[in-house]
This record gives C-alpha cells, sequence and structure tokens, in this order.
C-alpha cells in the first residue's frame, strides 16, 4: 500500500501503445461451483499497455488475469491470446503459456533447482533452445534483475526480493510478448517492494504488455496507462491513472480509493 | 561496542587478543558424554541404567555367542564340546552355519554354478550406480542397468543365448514403434501399437525364433530350474525385482489417482484399496495354487515369476499411497510455476513434481522397500525356500534336529545388513538433496 517514492523520473517515451491488439476479452464468465467469480468481462489490451488491475478482496482480480494463461478455466465467452483463442485444446493453451510470463505471490520458484536451472527450464524443455544458448540468455536476464551472482545458489538461499526478481528473469527468458503479475509485491517486506518494482518499471519502458494486480498505487500511477476496478466479479471502472486516482466515478471506487490510500 | 573508533575512543583495543581454548569440559570426548548423556540428574540416571542394563545383555550373552563349536557336524557334536567345558548356560551351536552358510545362501543351487548368482550380485552393484550415486557413476553405465536385467535373468536360470536376445528384440520393437509412428500418430496410440506388436512378438513367435536361433548356433550355459533357486539369494531375487518395479508403477498408480479422466482414477483407486486390504499371504497362496486353476493346462508360468507379480502389486500398491503423500505435500504453486511456462503434463511431472515430492517420500518409500524385502521371507509358506524355509529345512535334517537361534540369528544378521544400508542410503540421499530451507 505504500506510495513509490521514485528517485529517478520514468522515462515515458518508450511506452508506446500499438493498435494491435495483445488480448481481447469478450463477454467472459467464470464459476466456481455455484459461485459466479467473474461476471460479464469485456477487456481489450493492446500491445504495450501496461494496465493495474485494483480491487478490494475476493473481487476476482486474481482469477482474471489466471483465466488469461488458462491457470483457471472460464466456462462462457472468449478469451483470445495473439491471436490464438482458449480452448480446452492442449496444445493452444501449451503455446500461450509459452508466450504470457507470469509472476506469482509467492514467486513459486522451483526449490530444487539452482537460480540458473530454474531459468533455463523452460527454454530448453518448452522452446527446444541448446543448453548452452539458454544459459546465455538466463544470465542476460539475471543481470538485468541484477542478481547474476546469485546463478548458481538454490531459491531457498535468496532473500523474498531477489527471489521475486528471480521469477521474473525466469519469465522472461522464456521472451512472452506479454507478463502478468499477481500481486508480485504482496509477500515482500517494504524494502524489497522497490527492488521488484523497479525491475517491473524497466520492463514497461522496454515496451512490455504487462497486467498487474497490485496494490500499489504510485507504481499505478507512474507506470500504468489504465487502471482497472474490479468488484464483485465484475469490471467497475476504467481509466487512465490521473482521472482514476483524482475523479473516480463510482461510488464503489471511491470507497475503495479512500480506504486504500487512507484518507 | 563494535561501532566505536579506535581514533575517537582511546579505550578501544587495537590488537586481538589469541583465542583461548574453550573449557575441557565441552568439547572432546569428555564434553560430549556431558551434553549427551550426563545433562540434569534425569538424563544421567537413565545413562546409567542403560549402561548397566546393556552390560549385563553382554554378559549373559557373550558367553553363549563365544562358543567353540565351528566344526562341529552336528547338534550331538556340539552338544559334547559344549558339555566338556563346562559353560553353566550352555552355548551356541554354530556347526550348523559352518556347514550350511552356503546352503542358506544359494538354496539347491548347484556349487558348480555359484559363480553366476555371485556375478549377477555384483553386476547388480554396477548396474544401480547410475541410479543411486548420480554424480559419482559416468552417466553412460545407464546403458549397461537397462541391458542389466536380461543379463541377470540369462545368468541365474540359464539356458540359451538366444532368450535374453528375443526378449529385448521386444523392447526393441516398442521403441522403433515410438520412434517412427509418433511422427504420424499421436504418441500414446503409437505406444499401444508397439506394446501390441511386442507382446505378439514374445507370445507367438520369440519362442521358436529362439528355439531355432539356438538349433543354429547352441550358445548357452546350464539351464537351472526355478525350484533349485533358494536362500538369500531367491529374497534377492524377488526383493530387488519387486522394489525397482514397484517404484515406477507406484508414482503412476499415484498419479492416476489423482488424474481428472474419471475411468483411471477409479482403475487406481480400487486396484490400491484392493491390493491393501488383502494381505500379501493371500496373494501369495494366488501365485501358487490359484493362478494354476485360470492359466490353460500346459502353460509354464514360472513360480517365481508369479511369486515377483504378486509381490510387486502388493509393493506397489503401497508405493503408491507413499508416493500419494509427497504429492500432497507439495504447494499447489509448484504446479502453478511450472503450468505458467508452458512445460506440458509430463515435463512438469518429470522434471519439477516428482523430483519434490519423491524427495519428500524418500523416507516412506525406503521404508516400504525394507518391508517388501523382509516380506519375501513369507513366501516360506508356499513352500519356496527362501531363508526361513531352508532353515525348516536344515532342522529336518537329523544331524541339526533342534537347532533354532543359532539359524534364525545369522539369518536375522544378513537381513540386518541389507536393511541397514537401505536406510544408510537414504539418509546420505536426503542430505545430498538439501537445497537450503523450505
Ligand atoms: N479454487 C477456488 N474455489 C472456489 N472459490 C474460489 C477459488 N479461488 C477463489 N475463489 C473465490 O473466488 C473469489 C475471487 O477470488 P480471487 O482470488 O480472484 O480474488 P482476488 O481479487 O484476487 O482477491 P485478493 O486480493 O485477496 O487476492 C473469492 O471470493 C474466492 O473466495
Ligand atoms: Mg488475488
Amino acid at each position: 500500500m505504500s506510495e513509490l517514492a521514485m528517485d529517478t523520473p520514468i522515462d515515458r517515451s518508450a511506452m508506446k501503445v500499438s493498435d494491435e491488439v495483445a488480448i481481447e476479452i469478450r463477454n467472459m464468465n467464470k464459476w466456481y461451483g455455484q459461485f459466479h467469480v467473474l461476471r460479464d468481462i469485456n477487456l481489450t489490451v493492446n500491445r504495450g499497455e501496461r494496465i493495474v488491475i485494483a480491487g478490494p478482496s475476493g473481487s476476482g482480480k486474481s482469477t482474471l488475469i489466471r483465466c488469461i494463461n488458462r491457470l483457471e478455466e472460464h466456462q462462457a465467452g472468449q478469451i483470445i491470446v495473439d491471436g490464438t483463442e482458449l480452448t480446452s485444446d492442449l496444445k493452444n493453451i501449451d503455446k500461450i503459456r509459452s508466450e504470457v510470463g507470469m509472476c506469482f505471490q509467492h514467486f513459486n520458484l522451483f526449490p530444487h533447482l539452482t537460480i540458473l536451472e530454474n531459468c533455463t527450464l523452460a527454454p530448453i524443455w518448452v522452446r527446444k533452445v541448446p543448453r548452452k544458448e539458454a544459459e546465455e540468455t538466463a544470465m542476460h536476464f539475471l543481470e538485468k534483475v541484477k542478481i547474476p551472482d546469485q546463478a548458481l545458489k538454490y531459491p531457498g538461499q535468496l532473500s523474498g526480493g531477489q527471489q521475486q526478481r528471480v521469477a521474473i528473469a525466469r519469465s522472461l527468458c522464456m521472451k512472452p510478448r506479454i507478463m502478468l503479475f499477481d500481486e508480485p509485491t504482496s509477500a515482500l517486506d517494504p524494502e524489497m517492494i522497490k527492488e521488484v518494482l523497479d525491475t517491473m518499471i524497466e520492463l514497461a519502458q522496454e515496451g512490455m504488455t504487462m497486467l498487474c494486480v497490485t496494490h500499489e498505487m504510485g507504481f499505478a500511477r507512474q507506470v500504468a496507462n489504465r487502471v482497472i476496478f474490479m468488484d464483485q466479479g465484475q469490471i467497475v471502472e476504467q481509466n487512465e491513472p490521473e482521472e482514476f486516482f483524482n475523479n473516480p466515478r463510482s461510488e464503489r471506487t471511491k470507497l475503495f480509493l479512500s480506504q486504500i490510500l487512507g484518507h | 561496542m563494535s561501532d566505536t573508533h579506535a581514533e575517537t575512543v582511546s579505550y578501544v583495543r587495537e590488537t586481538m587478543l589469541p583465542q583461548q581454548e574453550p573449557p575441557a569440559s565441552t568439547v572432546g570426548p569428555l564434553g560430549w558424554a556431558k551434553t549427551n548423556l550426563f545433562s540434569g540428574w534425569f538424563n544421567t540416571v537413565l545413562s546409567v541404567l542403560s549402561g548397566l542394563f546393556i552390560l549385563w545383555l553382554a554378559y549373559r550373552l557373550l558367553p553363549w555367542i563365544i562358543s567353540p563349536t565351528w566344526q562341529a557336524t552336528s547338534l550331538n557334536e556340539c552338544r559334547e564340546i559344549i558339555g566338556a567345558l563346562n559353560k553353566p548356560h550352555g552355548g551356541a551351536c554354530w556347526g550348523v552355519i559352518s556347514e550350511r552358510w552356503k546352503q542358506l545362501m544359494f538354496g539347491f543351487y548347484p556349487p558348480e554354478h555359484y559363480w553366476r548368482p555371485v556375478l549377477s550380485l555384483i553386476l547388480l552393484l554396477v548396474a544401480l550406480g547410475p541410479l543411486l550415486f548420480r554424480h559419482l557413476v559416468p552417466a553412460k553405465v545407464i546403458y549397461f542397468s537397462m541391458l542389466y536385467p536380461f543379463i541377470a535373468a540369462w545368468l541365474l536360470w540359464g539356458g540359451t543365448i538366444w532368450n535374453p536376445i528375443v526378449a529385448i528384440l521386444g523392447f526393441v520393437i516398442i521403441g522403433l514403434s515410438l520412434k517412427f509412428l509418433t511422427s504420424v500418430l499421436n504418441p500414446a496410440l503409437a505406444l499401444i501399437i508397439g506394446v501390441v506388436l511386442a507382446v505378439i512378438w514374445w507370445v507367438a513367435l520369440a519362442g521358436t525364433v529362439a528355439g531355432g536361433l539356438s538349433a543354429v548356433l547352441p550358445i548357452g550355459i546350464e539351464a537351472i530350474a526355478s525350484r533349485q533357486f533358494g536362500g538369500f539369494m531367491l529374497s534377492i531375487t524377488i526383493g530387488v525385482t519387486a522394489i525397482l518395479c514397484s517404484l515406477p508403477i507406484g508414482i503412476l498408480l499415484a498419479l492416476g489417482r489423482q488424474s481428472d479422466l474419471l475411468l483411471v482414477k477409479a482403475m487406481c483407486v480400487g486396484f490400491i484399496e484392493f491390493i491393501r486390504g488383502v494381505p500379501l499371504i493371500t496373494l501369495l497362496f494366488v501365485a501358487s495354487v490359484l493362478l494354476n486353476i485360470f492359466l490353460p493346462p500346459g502353460t509354464n508360468f514360472d513360480i517365481i515369476l508369479r511369486v515377483i507379480i504378486m509381490v510387486t502389486l502388493f509393493a506397489s500398491a503401497y508405493m503408491a499411497e507413499v508416493v500419494r503423500g509427497g504429492l500432497a505435500a507439495l504447494p499447489k504453486g509448484q504446479y502453478e510455476g511450472a503450468d505458467s511456462l508452458g512445460l506440458d503434463y509430463w515435463q512438469s511431472q518429470r522434471l519439477i513434481i516428482m523430483p519434490q515430492a519423491l524427495k519428500i517420500s524418500i523416507p516412506g518409500i525406503v521404508s516400504t522397500f525394507i518391508g517388501v524385502f523382509k516380506d519375501t521371507t513369507l513366501v516360506s509358506i508356499i513352500s519356496m525356500f527362501d531363508p526361513i524355509g531352508l532353515s525348516n529345512a536344515i532342522r529336518a535334517d537329523t544331524a541339526w534336529n533342534g537347532v533354532y537361534w543359532e539359524l534364525f540369528i545369522f539369518i536375522g544378521l544378513v537381513f540386518f545388513i541389507f536393511c541397514f544400508s537401505m536406510s544408510r542410503y537414504s539418509m546420505y540421499l536426503e542430505r545430498r538433496l538439501q537445497t537450503g530451507h523450505r
């Protein structure tokens, strides 16, 4: 919930939104048993967009972004990622998953593999990249998230912030075109939040299409081009960050903002 | 005080004192005894009492164990030797071990062929190398490990060399059909076709082909019938095969039990619960008696093979539950992490899930292994000559009628060596797979 204090101003010049559609969600509905988690979701994400999804606990934010790479199955409507529709066809699912990176609240690194092996595993087995090349790519991204010297350690030997940066590097090694983040900083101590957010900002500046579920409103202000507010499984409101924070339209958004920003 | 500076504070020490030895009472054997045996009055009392108990046991047992009866050729001779020594509590009659230990090891296997089981055991250790000590043994040895079952079976049962070769050819057929058919069919279908072809080969053709080849080129060693197998050789043959087969089958059953496919799940659950609900002895009786009723008359389905199958099925059901425990202990995030990277089901099982689940289950897996190995002694009930069965046979000899303890101590000792090695290995493996906290 901390406001992000930025020491370097963000260069928004490279954050260009193109006309090309990256993700298209049409009339999507999802139920957990009898429970209607997601109702009539319509969302179009263009390439290069940085979208922050906010909302109270239990509003279905995680479920929404987990539907995008089929960690959860939707029951009605359409989800089209990079031109491929998500159906029960396993080939499509694996293809989309390898194009869409995901970072979790609890990192989900593989504790029995070294940092380097964590990063090279999917490129080697899914993309069939030769091991040497995969290791070079992995080192490149580990340098980018500023932990190349930890490459031979195991995840259990790293701090939370470092683990989350490894998780980001691991996703990047698959050269994804879209990145999903599900509360990447909420399991971290305050001093580690910044190092992870910095990494995400850098990613945004390189033009990555990003969907982030986060409570970091400072990050939303500075990086996002669109903030989506969800409540009770619906998209209640979406707007540019300035408008969203200064002139929230719905009552629910106002209430949420007053709670989360603490005034 | 560590953050004060010598320039600003004059009383800070600039040179370090030499390190002092810790007090003798905390290190060395004395220190060890103090912390581990005599910390507090309660522990001291317990230590003293256990020490006294051990001394008493040794005092009573050692005179019995140390008994110069190695040369004796019958129980009566033992009694004469011990009687001459005038021992108050008698002594052990070790003559039976020195005379019969080979029989306890090999059963009724012809002595001039003892080298064959011995060689198979040595080769077994080589073949297990790449599985047990992956980072110490060259990876190429795994090819030998794959051939080992055929080599061992041939060494143990003997016969023409063409038998193992045609058996291997069946697996080659499976391999080839996987290789060439996967490009046109889906892998599961290719596997099924391969297996069907292989079974046709084994059942309908292999025997004739092997017979024909051995008529042309008779290379082979003397065939030895299953009923001549016995002793620890029999236990190890059954135990090792059942252990090695039960792990992969158990893994598949555990995965099947978690499957979304209802039929697969029901079959796995049914199998596991049925086998766990039935005593092993019942299964062994089925193997020895009932199967013959169902099989067409005249089929020669080897008794050891039947027993191995039953013991394997039994062990697999337990293994499946142990592995399931390991799977349940894995956080859901591991599956999601693997899925989100685009790994398919088998890849994530093999690379992410199983390595961790099996690591968690090592203690349970090894317990099951040890249990299976000891359960092989139950085959004595269906009149096979495992060490226990042999000890009965030895007692049937008038010379040794009445010898119990010595035989059981020897058998127990050999079993203990095997089981203890397995348990030490599992501890070594757990230590080696430790990768930081969590
Ligand atoms: N596997 C599941 N089975 C049944 N209900 C679920 C399941 N997962 C989530 N839910 C329910 O769905 C709703 C939405 O969950 P979701 O995790 O998407 O919320 P969220 O917006 O991410 O909340 P938070 O901010 O707490 O993470 C919640 O009410 C939750 O209880
Ligand atoms: Mg959530």
